[in-house]
């Protein structure tokens, strides 16, 4: 894009094609021979690793797309049909929303590089200008996104997203009737929100045109943030960009990879397994991680318009940074109070994510005002003055130079984060025992499961003695209404044989009809039956259990979650842990006690668990002993129960676990190989530039 | 970036290049794998394509019903003498796709015709006691075909399929 192109194909239907549409010639001028500085460092790949995102996520957005179904009726169950029968449709679900929070994290690096590298500068405003746009349009599709599910925080979120309209003077009340085109959050809602969330992406891909286009008119910007003067400073895009960047992708891949195979749901919220329900609001609202900043800077203003102006400012502040800082050094490499203040900023981020995730009392109020203001005066204050009195260190003449004093000091950067990774990991490990030493409390102590881990398998032994409670004491109040009988004979489940789940199909009555007499009936359940609710609808649920609606159960594991507090999470990831919901299922089941300890009060109809939060819960004691026999000579006690229906509910809420792990193995294999192939061609290639 | 030796000589170099290629293009075909595989029906659907039962008692002679068996229709007539002979009589050797009436019903059932009620043209569902050989006429190009659901005129090119099924009883049949 920048001049004619010297691109000369000799093909002659190349050359036909080229005289007419010079589109060879544009994207050898752009892609191949476009000269890029040759110092960029890794920070530079999360450029290349967006717009796979971004790839990544139409391809698979317009695939999730064929199969699901916008209506508030039918959209999660159609999600959670995706997850259970279309082929790989797990697998493409979790690539799917795991997608969107790589989108985001490699959004946020390549942002915050930018900041640091002062690549926003003269001449490189409206480049950074059409990168916030892009940072918007994605917040919007990510929220619209976040909606389709149906689930209880989409719904919840939804709601409350669309009220932060409401705040505007005068017209608030009618611009949120009009953004829900109801009376409240529906049908309608659901409707235009996945019309848009098709549509928006492909917006995107456009402004990433112009952003692409802008970046070629001006030249990249570089770690040393002056511009390439002689032909020493760049390399050609290919070979030499093409394979760092691919190199830098297959590491990016290996990470989301894990995300994808071990910790689908690490990063998304339990209650969004609950179906939407407009009755019943979850206890805290929560967006996406990477909303969370935004969100605890709207929760910090106390007046609700102020709220939402702060919301939107900070992120519209982006746009008239080159304006804000005027410091004419690009690089903060050589602004040592710029470099300094840049890492408080990021602290100060990382520290609003935080305390959006917290509840809005005490102290955290308090600290999220004193961030809040932080953030702003960052821009608005500390960057305009910074670039008044700050005395800059002397920038290398050109790339080459830069290039060739960094070759002698290498050591020094090795060795610092090797201390900072072995400080965070101290860190971590001090979290860890206080962690452990809160335990014992209310929170469920953690069992040992087959499943956890990443090689870990279903115990069939469990599966088929969980489905026997199930069946003799669960089923009598709860439904399983996304398992299907004949998911009893698919590989990863009980280990049933296609005839013995038909048997066990055929033991059940199922509603059918209407027949041609226009009447319904009553037939032996076949393979393809779901489980059947023992009630016919939820008020009938709720008048045969006092007022409390037993829920279904095939996603209980799923969606129950308890807080593992702050460093735990970090731990988490590494250890691949995500048995919170079966923890917390069956320590609920063990955690009756006949008698209410001394001074508790139980309201009418309730038992006490010490498990259930608030200790009060609906449900009388299900399990005892001897309740249910095992021919398998396992122990008949609650615990023993406990565990197996546990391990079946775990299946029942995801039949594909095993298929998972399996598949996840061999991806990793696979990219480790690749990565370490491609590292050593991106050596061998840069070995001629040097 | 291959010099005029390395040329002649495959070098190390090349050898790790040809390598990472063709890893990365194992990669990328394995990948394809699960965006087409998902096109195919999904396991709710192959479970829905269950066999069905249909009770024949309540078609009279010379009557047909349309039952639906994955997402076909399927007619099942009741034949009259009449239809029988007619189908039997036809020298086998002239039809367009020589078939025998007998190959079409079950032994012992010959009053019974249960074919796969989609013109074998382009996909029509032909309309049932019409057209010149008292079977089935096809409306969208023409296709006719007689009382055994062999095709005798118009474009289509073989007889009505005849599905899968059997008699679970002499009133009752399983198709699928
Ligand atoms: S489809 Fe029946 S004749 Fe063409």
């Amino acid at each position: 894009m920048s001049g004619p192109s010297d691109f000369q194909p000799t093909n002659p239907a190349l050359k036909w094609i080229e005289r007419r549409l010079p589109i060879m010639g544009l994207m050898h001028s752009s892609f191949v021979a476009y000269p890029t500085p040759r110092n960029l460092n890794y920070w530079w790949t999360f450029g290349a690793i967006l717009s796979l995102m971004l790839g990544v996520q139409i391809l698979t957005g317009v695939i999730l797309a064929m199969h699901y179904t916008p209506h508030a009726d039918l959209a999660f169950k159609s999600v959670e049909l995706i997850v259970r029968d279309v082929n790989y449709g797990w697998l493409l679900r979790n690539i799917h929303a795991s997608g969107a929070s790589m989108f985001f994290f490699a959004v946020y690096i390549h942002m915050f590089r930018g900041l640091y590298y002062g690549s926003y500068k003269e001449p490189r405003e409206v480049l950074w200008i059409l990168g916030v746009i892009i940072y918007l349009l994605m917040m919007a599709t990510g929220f619209m996104g976040y909606v389709l599910p149906w689930g209880q925080m989409s719904f919840w979120g939804a709601t409350v997203i669309t009220n932060l309209f409401s705040a505007v003077p005068y017209f608030g009340e009618s611009i949120v009737t009009l953004l829900w085109g109801g009376y409240s959050v529906g049908n309608p809602t659901l409707n235009r929100f996945f019309s848009l969330h098709y549509l928006l992406p492909f917006v995107i891909a456009g402004v990433v045109v112009l952003h692409i286009w802008a970046l070629h008119v001006a030249g990249q910007n570089n770690p040393a943030g002056v511009e390439p003067k002689t032909e020493k400073d760049t390399v050609a895009f290919t070979p030499y960009a093409t394979m760092k960047d691919m190199f830098g992708v297959s590491c990016f891949l290996l990470f989301f990879a894990w995300f994808i195979f071990y910790m689908p749901n690490y990063l998304g919220d339990a209650e969004n397994y609950i179906p939407a329900n407009p009755a019943v609001t979850p206890a805290h609202i929560v967006p996406e991680w990477y909303y969370l900043p935004f969100y605890a800077i709207l929760r910090s203003i106390p007046n609700k318009l102020a709220g939402v102006v702060a919301m939107f400012g900070a992120i519209l502040i982006l746009a008239f940074l080159p304006w804000l800082d005027s410091a004419k050094t690009r690089s903060s490499k050589y602004r040592p109070l710029a470099k300094q203040f840049f890492w408080m900023f990021v602290v100060v981020c990382i520290g609003l994510g935080y305390l959006g995730a917290q509840p809005p009392e005490g102290i955290y109020v308090i600290v999220g005002r004193i961030l809040t203001f932080l953030y702003f005066a960052y821009f608005l204050i500390l960057l305009p003055l910074l670039s008044r009195i700050e005395k800059p260190r002397p920038v290398p003449n050109s790339i080459a130079d830069d290039v060739l004093a960094k070759t002698g000091r290498k050591a020094a950067p090795m060795v610092s984060s090797v201390i900072a990774l072995l400080v965070a990991g101290g860190l971590l490990l001090g979290g860890a025992e206080s962690a452990r030493a809160a335990e014992g409390g209310t929170k469920p102590p953690a069992e040992k499961w087959s499943f956890a881990g990443p090689f870990g398998k279903f115990d069939r032994g469990a599966l088929q003695r969980g489905l026997k409670v199930y069946k003799e004491v669960c089923a009598s109040c709860h439904g399983l209404s996304f398992v299907a009988f004949r998911n009893l004979a698919e590989a990863g489940g009980p280990g049933y044989s296609v005839a013995q789940a038909q048997a066990f199909a055929s033991e059940y009555k199922v509603k059918d009809g209407p027949n041609d007499q226009g009447d319904m009936f009553e037939r032996p359940g076949r393979p393809a039956d779901y489980f059947p609710s023992p009630f016919p609808n939820e008020q009938a649920a709720r008048a045969a259990n006092g007022g409390a609606y037993p829920p279904d159960l095939s996603l209980i594991t799923k969606a129950r979650s308890y807080g593992r507090g702050f460093p735990m999470f970090l731990i988490d990831f590494f250890t691949q842990y995500q048995e919170q919901g079966p923890d917390y299922v069956a320590a609920l089941l063990q955690g009756y006690e006949d008698k209410a300890p001394a001074g508790v009060t139980l309201p009418e109809g309730s038992s006490y668990n010490k498990y259930f939060p608030g200790h009060a819960i609906k449900m009388p004691k299900p399990l005892n002993d001897g309740q249910v026999t095992y021919d398998d000579g396992s122990p008949a006690t609650v615990a023993q129960y406990a565990k197996d229906v546990t391990t079946f509910l775990m299946w029942a809420a995801e039949p594909h676990m095993e298929a998972r792990k399996a598949l996840g193995l061999q991806v990793f294999v696979f990219l480790i190989l690749l990565t370490v192939l491609l590292y050593f061609t991106k050596k061998k290639v840069w070995a001629n530039a040097h | 970036m291959t010099t005029a030796s390395s040329a002649d000589h495959p070098t190390r170099r090349d050898f790790l290049y040809v390598a990472t290629g063709a890893v990365a293009a194992v990669g990328a075909a394995a990948t394809v794998w699960p965006l087409v595989s998902q096109m195919n029906p999904d396991a709710s659907t192959i479970a829905a394509g269950a066999p069905i039962e249909v009770d024949l008692t309540p078609i009279a002679e010379g009557q047909d019903i349309k039952v639906f068996w994955r997402g076909k229709p399927i007619y099942i007539s009741h034949r009259t003498k009449k239809q029988i002979d007619e189908a039997r009589k036809v020298p086998v050797a002239s039809l367009p796709d020589p078939q025998s009436d007998e190959a079409r019903v079950k032994p012992g059932h010959d009053q019974w015709l249960v074919v796969v009620g989609i013109c074998t043209h382009l996909g029509c569902i032909p309309i049932a006691h019409e057209g010149a050989y008292d079977g089935f006429f096809c409306p969208c190009h023409g296709s006719v075909y007689d009382t055994s659901g062999r095709i005798r005129q118009g474009p289509a090119p073989t007889n009505l399929p005849v599905p899968p099924y059997t008699f679970v009883s002499d009133t009752k049949i399983q198709i699928g």
